[in-house]
């Protein structure tokens, strides 16, 4: 029987697999974004995983919410990968460091 | 309004004018202003001075306002007027007046004249105020304010190091001095309760015996009192231990050192101890100190006085050696004989140092006498000015009629030999033989500069003069690098000038005064009747000594004037007659010359004793103290931390965006595990 720790043990994994896209991809900017992506999802599996588990359709609407913002934030970020491109010549991680103090 | 009023403060308010606004008034409105104020105040001055010869004018307090109010301690600003400051008042505005005359025609091409004269209009205010004070703070006031007037005035080319290190000299050697001073004041407030001086004079015969806890011993207290005002008057009147400043004072104008190295801020001390004689007299030991002290400045300062060849330094050993001559005729208890000698002596000494400037001038800055020769036909009014200085202090006059130095210094030698106390006995001997030195010194700056062949052509100066650079006024120096052996003779084509007319007036007044002074005052200042009623208690003036003065052997009325012809004798023996012989003594007693051309090392002596430890200390305390334990531990060490700690923080702050989600995602993390389990 899958029960309500199968899926937030799926969500920790997806997360921690986030997390350690974000820190150890050294190569390329849309990995880091993919692993935004793998961090949100994580997120949406915990909000609705709850969500059936309490039997309050309030965690499903915030999924949707956040499926949305995604969206919006994927298309953004590709974006200004873009623009990045076109002035950098380059989306690798280890040339982003402009805000080096 | 008293007269004084005016003599003392005109001179303050010209010096304030002519120094702060010199510059809109322009300088010959400062000039106009800061003389006009002095010869106001000698036109005041001498009417005050005859009031009190002739009688009829007695001591008189004009109180100005109050200054210190504390507890038991009151202090007034008022000027006291009696028969010691009127000498001293005719003395000042005298020569002070005259000197600012002089300094219109010595002076000319300086471009900051507003500011000289300032200075010296400040200094007379000091002096004026040192000399009519009625309390100790007072004449401590203007014994401060004489020492920053002469400070700002030797170092008055303050673009030259040696004029400034000579000011800083003068300055630090006068602090010692007043260091003593200003614990004579304290001492007199702790035992007086006041210091007002009349008060204290009053007092003082009453507590002669009594002792008191100085430095864990008991002492005398008038001893001590005594001792310490008398290290004050040491400083100002540079005697014989302190005074290594008076000769490095050379480095200002010539006419400061006639007014303030000459005239009358170095006469400040003997004027102190002349004002508290009352005090002084309860105390035999001090009164030997002064003796002592006197005698040996008197024969010390002459010695030195016979190997000088920068011609200002000549004088102003002269100055040193004459001071301490008023001062152990201050230690026998002959006041008026010391006051005559300061009276006569500001008259003389200021018109020998004016003449050496006129001379000077005339020479194109050089001060180096064997630079100079034949000079009796080229300037011949300075000439015989410089003549009548010399026969003034040299004592030439016989029974009855005489030049000024010839009153008074035969005055000082028969008192200091009729007090029959040993110190008077020797101070005699020592104050005769420095006499014969004083006359051989004099004659030979007379004879070294105005006769002979000229030596023009070796100095630096004149060729300079020759090939038209002229230099600046303030490019006086004296014995510099010129090579002291074998000067050639002749002249180079120079002419030298006579000085323009307001420094040979100033001269020939000054001259007047040193031929007629010492005729006209001595029965004044000195004699057994006329001088307790000219003083009337002002000094402690002692009738019996002048008695036994007056009434002294022949011999001894005879001694000031046999060596006086001696010395004229040596003098003329080695640089008229055989000029060489001078040479050939040196060479015969290498040793003894170097020792007294080095100023009996007295320079070096306080290098090694006081200067160098003083430099060690400071360094010590700089490299140890400051920068490695202050500096170390201190600024140093906070920004060595702040760079240790910018280095750590750095290293957060590269740029890559990793970095910072790792360090927010430990933060979230360390927040959340913080939230979860410690804050419950």
């Amino acid at each position: 029987m899958i029960g309500l720790n199968h899926y937030l043990a799926v969500g920790a994994i997806l997360f921690t697999i986030g997390v350690l896209g974000i820190f150890l991809n050294r190569r390329n900017v849309i990995l880091m974004l993919m692993a935004i992506e793998l961090i949100l999802l994580a997120v949406n599996i915990n909000l609705v995983a709850f969500s059936a588990y309490l039997g309050d359709l309030t965690g499903q609407v915030m999924a949707m919410f956040v499926l949305t913002v995604a969206a919006a934030e994927a298309a953004i970020g590709l974006a200004i990968l873009v623009i990045f491109f076109r002035r950098r010549g380059s989306i690798a991680v280890d040339d982003v460091n402009r805000m080096h103090g | 309004m008293h007269p004084v009023l005016l003599i003392v403060f005109l001179p303050l308010l010209a010096a304030i004018v002519a120094g702060l606004f010199g510059r809109w008034i322009g300088k010959t409105a400062a000039k106009v202003l800061t003389t006009g104020s002095l010869f106001v105040g000698a036109f005041f001055s001498w009417p005050i001075f005859f009031e009190y010869i002739n009688g009829s004018a007695g001591p008189v307090v004009v109180p100005v306002m109050t200054w210190i109010q504390s507890g038991t301690l009151t202090v007034d600003w008022a000027l006291r007027v009696d028969a010691l400051t009127a000498v001293m008042l005719v003395v000042v505005t005298t020569v002070s007046s005259l000197v600012h005359l002089y300094s219109w025609g010595y002076m000319e091409e300086d471009p900051s004249q507003p500011r000289f004269f300032a200075y010296l209009s400040l200094f007379s205010f000091a002096m004026l105020m040192l000399v009519t004070a009625d309390s100790l703070v007072q004449m401590f006031f203007g014994w401060e304010g004489v020492g920053l007037a002469s400070y700002l005035l030797i170092g008055f080319w303050y673009h030259k190091p040696s004029a400034n290190a000579a000011a800083l000299k003068a300055f630090v050697v006068n602090r010692v001095g007043d260091f003593g001073f200003s614990l004579g004041i304290f001492g007199t407030f702790l035992v007086f309760g006041t210091v007002s001086i009349p008060a204290i004079l009053h007092a003082a015969p009453g507590m002669a015996g009594s002792t008191i806890g100085f430095a864990g011993m008991r002492v005398d207290t008038m001893t001590v009192l005594c001792l310490l005002l008398f290290v004050g008057a040491m400083g100002k009147s540079a005697q014989i231990g302190l005074h290594t400043w008076l000769p490095d004072a050379m480095e200002g104008p010539t006419p400061v050192s006639a007014l303030i190295h000459a005239a009358t801020m170095v006469t400040a001390g003997v004027f102190m101890v002349c004002r508290l004689s009352p005090m002084f007299e309860t105390s035999a030991t001090a009164m030997h100190v002064v003796t002592w002290i006197g005698a040996a400045t008197c024969i010390f300062a002459a010695t030195i006085g016979c190997a000088q060849n920068d011609i200002k330094r000549v004088i102003a050993y002269s100055t040193c050696s004459q001071l301490g001559y008023m001062f152990f005729a201050a230690g026998v208890g002959a006041y008026g004989a010391a006051m005559f000698h300061l009276f006569t002596h500001a008259f003389f000494k200021a018109l020998l140092f004016l003449g050496a400037g006129s001379v000077i001038h005339a020479m194109h800055h050089e001060q180096d006498m064997r630079y100079y020769g034949a000079l009796r036909k080229e300037i011949p009014i300075t000439f015989w000015v410089m003549v009548a200085g010399t026969l003034a202090i040299t004592g030439v006059g016989v029974e009855g009629i005489g030049f000024a130095g010839f009153w008074s210094k035969d005055a000082i030698l028969e008192s200091s030999w009729a007090s029959g106390t040993q110190a008077g006995t020797i101070a005699f001997w020592l104050g005769s033989l420095a006499a014969l030195l004083t006359s051989f010194y004099s004659w030979r700056l007379i004879f070294l500069t105005f006769f002979g062949p000229p030596r023009w052509a070796a100095s630096e100066h004149i060729q300079h003069a020759i090939h038209g650079d002229h230099d600046a006024p303030d490019q006086e120096h004296g014995d510099s690098a010129h090579d002291p052996h074998h000067v050639p003779t002749g002249s180079g084509g120079y002419h030298p000038h006579e000085s323009p007319l307001t420094m040979l007036v100033p001269i020939c007044l000054l001259a007047l005064g040193a031929v007629l002074a010492g005729q006209l005052f001595h029965d004044i200042f000195t004699g057994v009747e006329r001088g307790p009623e000219f003083w009337r208690g002002s000094v402690a003036f002692s009738r019996e000594l002048a008695e036994a003065a007056e009434t002294s052997a022949l011999w001894v009325k005879l001694t000031p004037t046999i060596v006086m012809l001696i010395g004229l004798w040596i003098a003329w023996h080695n640089y008229i007659r055989a000029p060489g012989a001078a040479d050939r003594f040196v060479a015969t007693f290498p040793k003894v010359y170097q020792f007294v051309a080095n100023k009996w090392y007295f320079d070096e002596l306080y290098d090694f004793l006081f200067v160098r430890p003083s430099l060690w200390l400071g360094r010590l305390f700089w490299k140890g103290g400051d920068v490695g334990i202050i500096d170390r531990f201190g600024p140093h060490g906070a920004a060595y931390a702040v760079g240790v700690g910018n280095r750590i923080t750095y290293r957060f702050q590269n740029g890559y965006l990793y970095s910072y989600a790792l360090v927010m995602l430990l933060g979230l993390i360390g927040a959340a595990s913080w939230a979860l389990w410690w804050a419950k």
